[in-house]
């Protein structure tokens, strides 16, 4: 019985998920400037991580939790980037 | 025990109920991002996923897999650290370039400066 809520509501989660990354990428299409496809892009890299953390509790295996962890990583200089980007025009000076 | 089916129904319960909190919470981050008027604004509404979702999930992570392989299993701690850390200095970099961009584009559509805020404060207590 606990078994089937946890593999239900680890489906619900799934779904919550992908419909939170599938609105992060709605609202970088739509824009409508620079900064909010780049706040976008970084809701959609976080969403990502949760999602692959996920799919590993589903697999029941740790091997998903690196690709998290790469995830929440290149995110972070990816946005880092962009965000120097808009401010100075160039990354590296 | 490595079968999912083996897990005690305590174990379950929690882990289903942070995994549900930390998605719902991330769907409601997402939904603010799209429903938001103004980027100022909109830019509160993901940090809800980064902070209560990455929560939730990672927490229900290392409950699962503590209780699954008997051990705890708190490497998630190294990424909830890593959240912790780097989202604060992304939006706040990405932050001051909208408001440059803003500013040398002469939009009125920008937050007022703090000193013209202090200021009205003041007059109004004297």
């Amino acid at each position: 019985m606990s078994a089937t809520i946890l593999s239900w509501s680890l489906l619900i989660a799934h779904i919550l998920l992908g419909s939170a990354m599938a609105i992060a990428c709605f609202r970088m299409v739509r824009g409508p400037r620079a900064q909010d496809r780049i706040v976008s892009l970084d809701a959609l890299y976080m969403n990502a991580m949760l999602f692959l953390l996920v799919f590993g509790m589903r697999t029941g295996t740790t091997l998903y939790f690196e690709a998290a962890l790469v995830i929440s990583l290149l995110g972070f200089v990816s946005t880092l980037a962009l965000a120097k980007f808009l401010m100075r025009g160039e990354i590296i000076e | 025990m490595t079968d999912p089916t083996d897990l005690p129904a305590w174990a379950a319960l929690l882990a289903s109920f942070l995994v549900l909190l930390g998605a719902g919470f991330t769907l409601v981050g997402a939904i603010g991002l799209l429903r938001l008027k103004t980027f100022y604004e909109r830019m509160h509404a993901p940090t809800l996923g980064a902070t209560w979702g990455a929560g939730g999930v990672l927490l229900s992570s290392i409950v699962f897999f503590s209780v699954l392989q008997s051990r705890p299993v708190l490497h998630e701690a190294l990424i909830a650290v890593f959240v912790t850390v780097t989202t604060p200095v992304t939006l706040m970099l990405l932050a001051r370039a909208a408001l440059y961009r803003d500013r040398s584009e002469g939009s009125t559509d920008i937050p007022p400066p703090i000193g013209a805020d202090r200021g009205a404060k003041t007059d109004h207590s004297v």
